[in-house]
C-alpha cells in the first residue's frame, strides 16, 4: 500500500471510532492524578519528549521518591504543581484501536463541586476513585450523587491500592457491597468495579497477575468496550434557531445546531413558543443541501411559507412538544461567592434564548454529603438546592433526565455578568416528590368489589358520619396528648373512633422506616390509607403526624377525601417544643443521631390552609379537645 | 508565512488584513539573540494587545486547542480577558453542556477557541479532507540548518545570527509547528504532501509543540504569557 492509501485507511478507521467522554472523581490523595497520569502514559498519550520533561519533573516536584511519578503529568497551572493540589477542570486526550477520548479531571474536594459538575455536565461515565484502605466515604457518595444529578447513567467504581491490603478480594467486595447499597438512592445508574493500584499498575492497562479472583475487565477495558448510548439521537427534534440567515431579500434560513432527534426535507414542525406551522422546504449546509440531518449536526433550514422566526425560537415535531412555561421548578448548583437571593433578576440562559428571571422559592437545599434535604434561606457557593423559577419570556424546555439540553440553564448576574448558577429542568412537579403516593398499583387489572353493607347503614347504625381529623405539628408540640383527649370525649359520647400516631405507626407497620423525607411521606401515606379504610368502615379516624411537608399533606387530604378531612395545626413555638422534650428526640437529633427532624436539622413547611390552629403553650391540650369536639359535634354529627 | 499570508488570506479569500508592528521594536532591533525571552513579549504580546484595543475588537478567534500544552488544558472556549488583555485562571467563567456565558463588560474582551476539543490529529485529517492550501514550511525540503543544542533552525536570512564556527548545511527538513523565526525548530523529514505529514503524525514519537523553545525558557512559559495578554 501506498503511505496515501495507508493514511487514508487509517483516518478512516479514526474517523469511524466514536467519542466517550468522562470525568474522573476522586482526591489527591485517593490516587487519582496517578491513575489517569499512568492511564495516559500506557495507553500511549504521552510524547517521548513530555516523557523526558516528566523525569525531571518527577525529581523536582514528585511525591514518589525518585520513581516516575505520573501525577505529575495533570496538573497544569504553576500554583497547583507548587501546592500538590488541583483547582480547575483539565481536558486531555487519547484514543485507542477503537475509540476517541475527552477525559475531564476535576478536582474531589468539597470547595470544587462546581467544577466536577461542569465537568459532568457533557460526560458518558464518571470514575469514582476510592481508596480501598478508607472505604466508602463522605466523599465517595457525594461525588456519585453529583454526577448522576448531572446526567452520567455509568459509574466506575475504582478501588484503588489494592497492593496495600494485599490485593484481598473480600476488602473489595466489601466496598463495592456498600457502594452498590448506596446507588440506589441515585436512580438508575449502572455501576462497574474494578480493584486496581495506579502506583503498581495493576488492572488500568493490563490484567493484573496479583488478583486472579477478578475476572472483568480493566479499566481502558472497560473505557474502550463500554457502550455509548446517545440519547440525545433517540430523543424528539430540538433545533434551537441560532441565527437568521439573509444574504439577500431571496433566501432567509434558521441556523442551529440539532439538539436531538432527526429532520427531513418535507418533515412537519412547530414553531414555538409562536405555535405556528411550517414544513422543512430544504436544509442547507458547507456540503451542499442535505435530504436529512441529525442530532449535533449544524444546518441551516428553510420553510415552505414566510414565518418571522428569531434567535430563540424552537423548531419541534407536530406530536412531541415540549414544555412552554414562564415557571418550573429545577435543582440548581450554585457557582458564585456571591450567595443566591430570591427573588433577585438574573439573566438565565437556555439553548440560544436569554430572558430575565427570578428564584421565586427555594424549596431546600440537598446536602450533598448526606443527600438529606434541609431547610435553606439562601444558597451558597458550591450548594445544591432545588427551586421554583420564574422567566419574563417563556422558555420551551424538557426536564434534564429526557434532554440534557434542552433541560439545562445558566443563570447569570446582570452586574457582574458571572455564571451564577446550573440548573436542571424538573419533571412534572409529582415526579419530584417523594413516595408512592402517585405510583400506579402491581395490580394492573385490579377492580375493587363493592361492600354488601352501604354507607348510610353504617351511619345510621352507629350514629356517626366518619371522617380522619389530622393533627400536625412538631414534635412534642402536644398532638399525641390532644388526639388521646379527643378519643375519650368521642368515646365517652357513644362514637367509634380510632387514633393512629406516627410514632406508634413506626413501631408496627413502618418498622422499616426512618426519617428521610422519603420515609416521612411514606409513613403519612400508610396513615391515610389506613385512615380511609377506616372512614369507608364508618369509623372516625384521629391521626396525629408530624407531617412537615405541605405536598405530602396536600395529598394526605385528597386520598381521604376533602370532605371527609379536618387539618388542625398546633403552632406551638420550637422552643417550647424542646424544652419538653417529651421523647428525648431533640437532644438525640442535637447529638446528631437522628438525620432530618423538623426544627432542628430540617424544615417544617407550617401550613397557611389548616382548618383550624391552637398553641399548647396558650390552651391545654384538654381544652383544645374540647374546642375540637364541639366543633366536630355541630359539623359532623 | 507572510507571503502565503499575502496571497491566501489578502488575494485570494479577500479578507481584510489588518497586519500591525510594534515599529518602536523594529526600530530599536528588537530580537531574540540579544533579547531573549522579552522578545516574545514585545514583538508579540505587547503589539496584540495594542491592536487589539485600537481596533476595539469584542473577540479575537483563535486555532489554540487543549492538547497542545499544559495551560491550554484548561482554557475555556471562552476565555474572558480584562481591559488588559489579562488572562486570570481563577477568574473564568464556567463552561457546562454547550450553554457559553457570552456577557461582556466595556472594555474586556473575550479570546475564542473554537477547536479546543480538537487533536492535532483531527487537524491534519481535516486539513487532508477539505484540501486546505497551507504554508509550504509545513512540507519537506532541502533547506539550510544548523542544529543548536536539540534543535534544528533553518538558516532563512541574516536573522539568524551565525556562532563563529558554525556553517549551514542542507538538509530536508519541515515545520511541524509554526513559531516565530529563528526560535522554532525544524525537524528531519521526507513529508512532502499532507498525505504524508498524516503518516508522520500518526507514527511520532515527538510532541507537537517540541522545536517550540519559548515553551522551554521556564516552566508555565506559556501561562505566564497568557497572564500576560498572549493568546
Amino acid at each position: 500500500m501506498s503511505v496515501a492509501q495507508e493514511v487514508y485507511s487509517q483516518l478512516a478507521v479514526h474517523n469511524s471510532k466514536d467519542l466517550l467522554r468522562f470525568i474522573t472523581c476522586g482526591n489527591v490523595d485517593d490516587g487519582k492524578s496517578t491513575l489517569i497520569g499512568r492511564l495516559l502514559l500506557e495507553a500511549g498519550a504521552i510524547y517521548d519528549d513530555q516523557i523526558a520533561v516528566l523525569q525531571s519533573d518527577s525529581n523536582k516536584y514528585g511525591t514518589t521518591g525518585g520513581r516516575i511519578d505520573t501525577a505529575l503529568l495533570l496538573d497544569g497551572l504553576e500554583d497547583e504543581r507548587q501546592q500538590g493540589i488541583t483547582i480547575d477542570v483539565a481536558y486531555r486526550y487519547f484514543t485507542t484501536q477503537r475509540r476517541k477520548f475527552i477525559l475531564a479531571d476535576s478536582p474531589g474536594h468539597e470547595q470544587f463541586t462546581r467544577n466536577m459538575a461542569t465537568a459532568a455536565s457533557t460526560a458518558d461515565v464518571a470514575i469514582v476513585l476510592i481508596d480501598v484502605t478508607k472505604g466508602v466515604s463522605v466523599q465517595t457518595r457525594r461525588h456519585a450523587y453529583i454526577a448522576t444529578l448531572l446526567g452520567v447513567k455509568q459509574i466506575v467504581l475504582a478501588v484503588n491500592k489494592m497492593d496495600l491490603v494485599q490485593y484481598q478480594s473480600e476488602v473489595f467486595q466489601r466496598i463495592v457491597d456498600e457502594f452498590r447499597q448506596f446507588a440506589t438512592a441515585l436512580g438508575g445508574v449502572d455501576v462497574y468495579a474494578i480493584p486496581l493500584s495506579a502506583l503498581e499498575g495493576d488492572n488500568v492497562t493490563v490484567l493484573s497477575r496479583n488478583m486472579p479472583w477478578y475476572q472483568g475487565e480493566t479499566l481502558l477495558g472497560y473505557l474502550d468496550h463500554v457502550r455509548i448510548e446517545d440519547r440525545l439521537s433517540q430523543a424528539s427534534l430540538r433545533l434551537p434557531i441560532q441565527r437568521v440567515t439573509r444574504p439577500d431579500a431571496n433566501f432567509r434560513g434558521f441556523s442551529g445546531t440539532i439538539c436531538s432527534g432527526q429532520l427531513q426535507c418535507g418533515d412537519e414542525v412547530v414553531v414555538l413558543p409562536a405555535r405556528s406551522k411550517a414544513k422543512i422546504k430544504s436544509i442547507v449546509t458547507m456540503n451542499g443541501e442535505l435530504n436529512r440531518a441529525e442530532a449535533h449536526d449544524a444546518i441551516t433550514v428553510t420553510l415552505d411559507r414566510e414565518l418571522n422566526l428569531a434567535r430563540g425560537d424552537m423548531l419541534v415535531p407536530r406530536d412531541a412538544e415540549p414544555r412552554i412555561t414562564t415557571e418550573f421548578q429545577a435543582t440548581i448548583v450554585w457557582m458564585s461567592e456571591q450567595p443566591l437571593v430570591i427573588e433577585k433578576r438574573y439573566w438565565l440562559k437556555h439553548t440560544t434564548r436569554k430572558t430575565p428571571c427570578e428564584i421565586k422559592t427555594l424549596h431546600h437545599r440537598t446536602d450533598v454529603n448526606s443527600l438529606a434535604r434541609l431547610s435553606a434561606p439562601v444558597l451558597r457557593l458550591n450548594e445544591i438546592g432545588f427551586c421554583t423559577l420564574h422567566t419574563t419570556e417563556p422558555i420551551v424546555c424538557d426536564d434534564y433526565q429526557t434532554n440534557r439540553t434542552t433541560g439545562s440553564f445558566i443563570l447569570v448576574d446582570r452586574i457582574t455578568h458571572e455564571t451564577v448558577a446550573a440548573g436542571l429542568i424538573a419533571g412534572d412537579a409529582e415526579s419530584n416528590q417523594p413516595g408512592y403516593w402517585s405510583s400506579a398499583s402491581a395490580l394492573t387489572h385490579a377492580k375493587r368489589q363493592q361492600s354488601l353493607v352501604r354507607m348510610e347503614d353504617r351511619e345510621a347504625q352507629y350514629g356517626q358520619k366518619p371522617g380522619t381529623i389530622l393533627i400536625t405539628g412538631l414534635s412534642s408540640s402536644g398532638k399525641t396528648t390532644v388526639a388521646l383527649h379527643l378519643e375519650q370525649k368521642l368515646f365517652e359520647a357513644g362514637k367509634i373512633v380510632v387514633v393512629l400516631d406516627g410514632q406508634w405507626l413506626r413501631m408496627g407497620i413502618s418498622r422499616d422506616l426512618a426519617f428521610s423525607a422519603e420515609e416521612r411521606s411514606e409513613n403519612l401515606r400508610r396513615g391515610a390509607e389506613i385512615a380511609k379504610m377506616l372512614n369507608d368502615s364508618g369509623q372516625i379516624c384521629i391521626a396525629a403526624f408530624v407531617a412537615p411537608s405541605a405536598w405530602v399533606r396536600q395529598r394526605t387530604r385528597e386520598l381521604i377525601g376533602g370532605d371527609r378531612f379536618l387539618h388542625i395545626h398546633l403552632s406551638t413555638h420550637v422552643e417550647v417544643c424542646r424544652q419538653r422534650d417529651s421523647t428525648g428526640q431533640y437532644q438525640a437529633a442535637d447529638r446528631g443521631e437522628i438525620q432530618n427532624f423538623p426544627g432542628v436539622t430540617y424544615s417544617y413547611e407550617a401550613p397557611d390552609d389548616a382548618d383550624l390552629y391552637f398553641d399548647t403553650s396558650m390552651q391545654s391540650p384538654e381544652a383544645i379537645a374540647e374546642d375540637v369536639y364541639q366543633r366536630l359535634t355541630s359539623k359532623w354529627f | 508565512m507572510i507571503e502565503f499570508r499575502e496571497r491566501y488570506a489578502r488575494q485570494e479569500l479577500g479578507l481584510n488584513v489588518i497586519a500591525y508592528h510594534n515599529e518602536d521594536g523594529v526600530r530599536d532591533g528588537i530580537n531574540p539573540f540579544d533579547h531573549g525571552a522579552s522578545y516574545t513579549d514585545i514583538m508579540r504580546t505587547q503589539p496584540l494587545k495594542r491592536a487589539l484595543t485600537q481596533f476595539g475588537f469584542d473577540a479575537a478567534i483563535g486555532g489554540g486547542r487543549r492538547d497542545e500544552e499544559k495551560s491550554r488544558a484548561k482554557e475555556r472556549i471562552f476565555s474572558f480577558r480584562d481591559r488588559n488583555h489579562r488572562w486570570d485562571p481563577r477568574n473564568q467563567r464556567p463552561e457546562l453542556w454547550s450553554l457559553y456565558n457570552t456577557w461582556k463588560a466595556t472594555g474586556e474582551s473575550i479570546r475564542v477557541f473554537p477547536i479546543s476539543n480538537w487533536t492535532e490529529l483531527d487537524v491534519w485529517q481535516y486539513i487532508l479532507q477539505e484540501r486546505i492550501p497551507i504554508v509550504p514550511l509545513y512540507f519537506a525540503k532541502d533547506r539550510p540548518v544548523v542544529r543548536r543544542g536539540n534543535d534544528l533552525i533553518v538558516v532563512d536570512d541574516e536573522r539568524m545570527r551565525l556562532e563563529q564556527n558554525e556553517s549551514p548545511v542542507n538538509m530536508k527538513v519541515r515545520f511541524r509547528t509554526l513559531g516565530c523565526y529563528p526560535v522554532t525548530g525544524a525537524t528531519e523529514s521526507d513529508a512532502e504532501t499532507i498525505e504524508d505529514i498524516v503518516h508522520e503524525m500518526l507514527t511520532t514519537r515527538c510532541s507537537e509543540r517540541q522545536g517550540r523553545a519559548v515553551d522551554r525558557e521556564e516552566a508555565a512559559a506559556m501561562e505566564r504569557k497568557k497572564k500576560d495578554g498572549y493568546f
